[in-house]
């Protein structure tokens, strides 16, 4: 009898815990705000807002929404620039003087007025910082000491820039169109710069306000940066003082988002009204949804494998082609890579100017057999291949093990977090690697250099390209590029790089698969979501919601 | 009952053993008696048994191989009479990378208890048996390994080891052996001022001698109940680690890895994550099951009864 | 996970205790206690320090992201101190760890304890609702699987318990998202709070259920509740499952005492006799074993926490690990590791000032 009460007790207990946690959760009603676009997003490459700082691709999209340049990719035509702050350019005949006129009138988000001083001392305090992106402003002879006379303001609104050589000048374009010569608000970071103890390394008394602009904001784009926060959320709000046309909506929030099944279930649900990384399944079943829709755009980054030229069997020219044999380019770009990425073999990505569109490798297993028979490894060998935590390169890294040992190669996989792997690749412990490689600015020299670009191929090398990074020992290349890089003709800059392209194909370690196409899945109301070539050129301005 | 077990049984059970074999025979016939009489405990036992004969025959049982799929036509396959669960992003068979997985599984739990147990031991009975400053240094070691959330620790641990099963198995072993150090610790704390002991120090026997000999056998069958009802825990770390990443390295099928890869799916193929977790939650529970039915017949006294 | 470590703890306890008899006063075991946590946090202290630096990860590349020069690295490494001998760079941690400056995280740039203060609320918020959950439904069910020993209801609580320790919490935490997210959309997706709150609401003490309710946002407040649900759930299961078994033992040992049975003969009713007396004196160890549970889903739930996307301290502590973020990753650590040496000395005072029979020892 007692018992039975009890049991009754406990069972209305039970009901009752069960009963409010239905209370509570009630169907979902997520609605995003009018005015705001909510974006799933991950974000957790962020490690600085600082524009003369950031090298992450998240933050290119920031930067590029939040900030303004002197002159910016032409969307309609992406092999030219069309002007920003910059109202006209002129190239002297010499080749080495640049000199820009400026818009008049325009203001940053603070209110103080954009003159060509800004500009000067955005240059300046980017190369004297000398962080990560500093070098596409320095390699062209700018450093430390000569910053302020090559890189200066003649008056309000003249800006004279000075090149070492008479490069291409496309070339200098193109370079000045990346996030790291966005031009920042002086008067705003002299406010907030940190002293500094000059020393060997840092020969300047003060920061140039990098610690503070590692969070802060100091810009004039459509959108100005209102929060970062690491792993959770970056906050743009419109700028009422942008120069431009206006922005259309009031507020963009990147919600961090790692998951691609999350974003999409977020999606579905409407508690975002983008998804940004999608998987090619969860893009597939946003496609199909009806109120959906999607968009993509070939981005500049190519996903490769190299092979590291210490390693005496990869050294081997007959190994490095027979591995160009083993990868099933067909399948993986059936299944894995479906609607992220196309299959490209060369290394310039297609949009770029002197892109070569040939893929002449497919798995052929026979043919790798009797390559790897030539180079004296009838029965294969065993090598190992370090391996990022993420997809689609698990998925690709994971495939490429199974083709490779149809024809003997065992690979033995070694995961391992970005930086782990990454640490490993630099320091080339490695053997085999597989990775992606996104232009760094939107110019074929970008890639042209890294991978057929090694001046110097001793361990103390200065500058480390993929072709150093695999020992990969090229004179004759490293001289062909650094001549692409000073020729003015256009259709000849372009030729020089397809032959380029066409030897790297033939003889380098490097196994290149596939162009990224960068996806987005957005909600039926979301209009005027554009993905640019470029990560920086993703911009958010024109969007609206119905 | 013939009349032949009859007598056998007989003689496990008599009251006055003839010899020291026949006592431990009995007294491991009154266990097993009391153990297998817990239906529950049997199921364990069962499942245990099970996994272990799979893995033993996974060449056999296997109907694929369990790393080389057809990623271009059985990708992501439900489960069909082909593939009973289905099949997974490279298009492997799930069903073969289960079977092939009870030997990581195996491998992994078997590798701990055997270095984390006898190093808990060692440590647990010297620092009991020895007192005074070195019980105090090995009892502060202890206690810091203790402190440590368990799970960052083996994240650590195989971060700086770098990934891979070994590597996986040192790092649970590192993070599983100071509770054993503490129950051996007080099982040697009761019986270092008993007669016995006293009576085996009074013969000569050096502190050696008498650890190893005297003392480590008597905390053996705690011991074991313990490490058996911690190999859930550590099969369920070791998951953890794969599932983060850390684990084993691809291809092999590892349980936890696989469901971490199989979350990707989990919307639309929701068989590559659910064939592992499942997986995973059966061993899991045999051992926790037989585990619980060793404690209930080793020492009647205490837990479930 | 969340089991094991319970266990763990247990025998930390007791062998806790069967040391501290020897001590001669409460004053005694405290400052005992004392010095085992210094050296306890000394050692951690020294061993997520040097794990730290061994990791074949290179900090300055977390500094720096991918495509740094090599002038560059060299130079950041010497910037952050990487260059000194290991015992050097340690020295200057516990100094300024000592003077509560754990440094910067490279991840989020803010002062590691500018983050810890962040992310512990959301922990602690998560940790203490399941505990509450596992509580308020595991007791009941311990007292009734001990009252009706045997029978099938005992043999339900049993499995269920036993269960609650042999799966594993993210793969149940993956399913029931799909299944209450996904499917029935009871729940809110991962994360604390819904992006469209974010900046109508200003947490004060950083536990958004009780910020909300004392602002009186009931729609955020709502929203929050929906969001924590689900993870809290979870985490009140395993704490269940052990909580419901420790129960059981306890109540088991109370009604085979004497006191139980002259009770009986007295005619108390059977529900007295079982809420009011035994389950009272059961309540002392009871006590212990659930904050010994809460320190372990403390601990316990960096899993949850990844596939909740809940940004608390676990949380924290994998990303930073896996960027080589090592100052946040002390930080964290030693934050954790104090809660745990904490708790531990807590129900340790509390057994001896509920429990008389401690006290006469």
């Amino acid at each position: 009898m007692m018992m039975q009460r009890l049991a009754a007790h406990s069972r209305s207990l039970l009901a009752g815990a069960a009963l409010s946690a239905v209370l509570l959760a009630g169907p979902a009603f997520a609605v995003t705000p009018a005015d705001t676009l909510v974006e799933g997003f991950a974000i957790d490459d962020i490690i600085t807002m600082d524009p003369g700082e950031a090298f992450e691709l998240s933050t290119a999209e920031v930067t590029g929404n939040t900030y303004d340049l002197l002159v910016r990719l032409d969307l309609d035509d992406t092999s030219k620039v069309k002007g920003d702050l910059a109202e006209s350019w002129t190239v002297s005949d010499d080749g080495l003087t640049y000199t820009f006129k400026l818009k008049t009138g325009m203001k940053f988000a603070s209110g103080n007025p954009i003159t060509a001083e800004d500009v000067a001392y955005s240059f300046e305090r980017a190369v004297k910082l000398d962080k990560s992106p500093a070098f596409i402003l320095s390699q062209f002879g700018l450093n430390g000491d000569n910053v302020a006379e090559k890189a200066k303001a003649t008056d309000e609104t003249t800006f004279v820039f000075t090149v070492d050589k008479p490069y291409a000048p496309s070339f200098v374009l193109n370079c000045l169109s990346a996030t790291v010569a966005s031009v920042v608000d002086k008067k705003l970071v002299l406010e907030h710069v940190k002293p500094m103890t000059p020393s060997a390394d840092y020969k300047y008394d003060n920061d140039f306000g990098n610690e503070w602009l590692k969070t802060g904001y100091a810009g004039s784009g459509p959108y100005k940066l209102r929060e970062w926060r690491a792993n959770e959320v970056v906050v743009m709000e419109r700028n009422e003082n942008y120069h431009g046309d206006k922005a259309k909506l009031a507020r963009v929030i990147y919600r961090h988002m790692k998951e691609s099944s999350g974003q999409r279930l977020a999606l579905e649900a409407g508690d975002i009204d983008v998804a940004r990384n999608l998987e090619p399944n969860d893009y597939d079943a946003v496609s199909k949804n009806t109120e959906l829709a999607t968009t993509s755009a070939p981005k500049g980054t190519v996903y490769y494998i190299s092979l590291n030229q210490k390693n005496p069997n990869l050294a081997k020219p007959e190994v490095r082609q027979a591995l160009k044999y083993l990868v099933d380019y067909d399948a993986l770009g059936s299944t894995i890579l479906k609607g992220i990425g196309e299959i490209h073999q060369t290394f310039l990505p297609k949009g770029v100017l002197g892109e070569l569109d040939e893929n002449p490798f497919k798995l052929d297993v026979a043919k790798a057999k009797e390559l790897l028979e030539k180079a004296g490894l009838k029965d294969g060998f065993s090598v190992t291949m370090d391996v990022r935590n993420n997809q689609p390169v698990t998925g690709m890294a994971e495939s490429f093990q199974q083709t490779a040992g149809q024809a003997g190669v065992k690979v033995e996989i070694i995961p391992g977090d970005g930086k782990q792997t990454l640490t490993k690749y630099r320091a080339r412990n490695h053997d085999i690697y597989i990775g992606q490689w996104g232009q760094d600015y939107f110019d074929p020299n970008s890639n042209a250099q890294t991978f057929a670009s090694n001046p110097d191929n001793s361990d103390a090398g200065k500058v480390a390209t993929l072709a150093w990074r695999n020992a990969w020992d090229i004179p004759e290349l490293s001289k062909e590029t650094e001549a692409a890089l000073v020729e003015k003709d256009s259709a000849k800059r372009a030729a020089l790089y397809q032959e380029l392209q066409k030897k790297v194909l033939d003889t380098s370690p490097f196994i290149i698969i596939h162009q990224q196409l960068e996806v987005a899945g957005l909600r039926g109301n979301v209009k005027g979501l554009k993905l640019g070539p470029s990560f920086d050129t993703n911009f958010v301005w024109g969007i609206t919601k119905e | 009952m013939s009349e032949i077990a009859r007598t056998r049984r007989e003689w496990l059970l008599s009251e006055r053993p003839a010899s020291r074999l026949q006592a431990r025979l009995g007294r491991a016939y009154v266990t097993w008696r009391r153990f297998s009489s817990n239906r529950l405990a049997m199921v364990g036992l069962g499942i245990i048994v099970a996994l272990l004969v799979v893995a033993a025959l996974a060449d056999v049982l296997a109907p694929q191989s369990a790393t080389i799929g057809d990623l271009k036509n059985a990708r992501l396959l439900p489960p069909s009479s082909a593939h009973i669960f289905g099949t997974d992003d490279l298009g492997r068979d799930i069903l073969s990378r289960i079977i092939y997985g009870s030997r990581l599984t195996l491998y992994v739990v078997a590798l701990v208890a055997i270095i984390a147990a006898p190093v808990g031991l060692l440590v647990g009975t010297v620092a009991g048996y020895a007192g005074g400053w070195i019980d105090a240094i090995l009892m502060r070691i202890t206690d810091i390994f203790l402190a440590f959330p368990k799970l960052i620790l083996a994240l650590a641990f195989v971060a700086a080891l770098g990934p891979g099963i070994e590597n996986a198995v040192l790092a649970i072993a590192i993070t599983s052996w100071p509770p054993y150090a503490r129950i051996a610790r007080a099982e040697t704390l009761t019986v270092r001022n008993s007669d016995y002991i006293k009576a085996v120090q009074l013969m000569g026997a050096s502190p050696f001698h008498i650890v190893l000999r005297h003392i480590m056998p008597l905390c053996i069958s705690s011991l074991i109940v313990r490490v058996t009802l911690d190999m859930a825990g550590i099969i369920l770390t070791a998951a953890g680690l794969g599932f983060v990443g850390l684990g084993a390295q691809p291809p092999l099928p590892e349980w936890g890895a696989m469901i971490a890869s199989g979350r990707r799916f989990i919307l639309d193929q929701w068989w590559v994550a659910a064939a592992p977790g499942g997986a995973i939650l059966i061993v899991s529970l045999g051992f926790n099951l037989l585990g619980d039915g060793l404690r209930d017949a080793l020492d009647p006294r205490s837990g479930g009864q | 996970m969340a089991g094991p470590v319970c266990l763990n703890a247990v025998e930390t306890r007791q062998s806790g205790r069967t040391s501290g008899r020897r001590a001669t006063g409460l004053a005694l075991a405290v400052a005992r206690f004392l010095v085992i946590a210094i050296t306890t946090y000394l050692g951690l202290l020294a061993v997520t320090f040097f794990i730290g630096r061994v990791i074949p990860i290179d900090p300055a590349l977390a500094v720096l992201g991918d495509r740094a020069l090599p002038s560059v690295v060299e130079r950041t490494r010497r910037e952050m101190g990487l260059d000194l001998p290991l015992i050097q760079q340690f020295y200057l941690y516990i100094k300024n760890a000592l003077s509560g400056d754990f440094g910067n995280s490279v991840l989020t740039t803010n002062p590691v304890m500018t983050d810890l203060r962040r992310a512990f609320p959301a922990t602690i918020e998560l940790a203490t609702l399941g505990t509450l959950i596992g509580s308020v439904i595991g007791v009941p069910l311990g007292v009734l699987a001990a009252v009706r020993r045997g029978s099938l209801t005992d043999q339900f609580v049993r499995v269920i318990g036993l269960l609650g320790y042999s799966i594993p919490i993210f793969w149940l935490g993956l399913l029931a998202l799909v299944l209450f997210y996904a499917k029935l959309q009871w729940v809110a997706y991962p994360g604390r709070i819904d992006i469209v709150y974010e900046y109508s609401f200003t947490p004060v003490t950083g536990f958004y259920l009780l910020d909300s309710a004392m602002q009186g946002q009931w729609d955020v407040f709502r929203d929050v509740a929906r969001h924590i649900i689900l993870p809290a759930s979870l985490l009140g299961y395993f704490s269940l499952a052990y909580i419901s078994r420790m129960t059981r033992s306890f109540m088991l040992n109370e009604l085979t005492q004497e006191y139980i049975v002259a009770a009986r003969a007295k005619g108390l009713s059977e529900t007295r006799i079982i809420w009011g007396h035994a389950l009272r004196n059961a309540a002392v160890p009871l006590v212990t074993v659930i904050a010994l549970s809460y320190a372990g889903l403390l601990e316990g739930s960096v899993l949850t926490e990844t596939v909740f996307s809940w940004p608390g301290i676990g949380l924290y502590i994998t990303n930073s690990l896996q960027n080589a973020d090592m100052n946040a990753v002390l930080g964290g650590t030693i934050l954790i590791g104090s809660v745990f040496i904490g708790i531990n000395l807590l129900s340790d005072l509390l057994y001896r000032v509920l429990d008389p029979r401690t006290k006469a020892a």
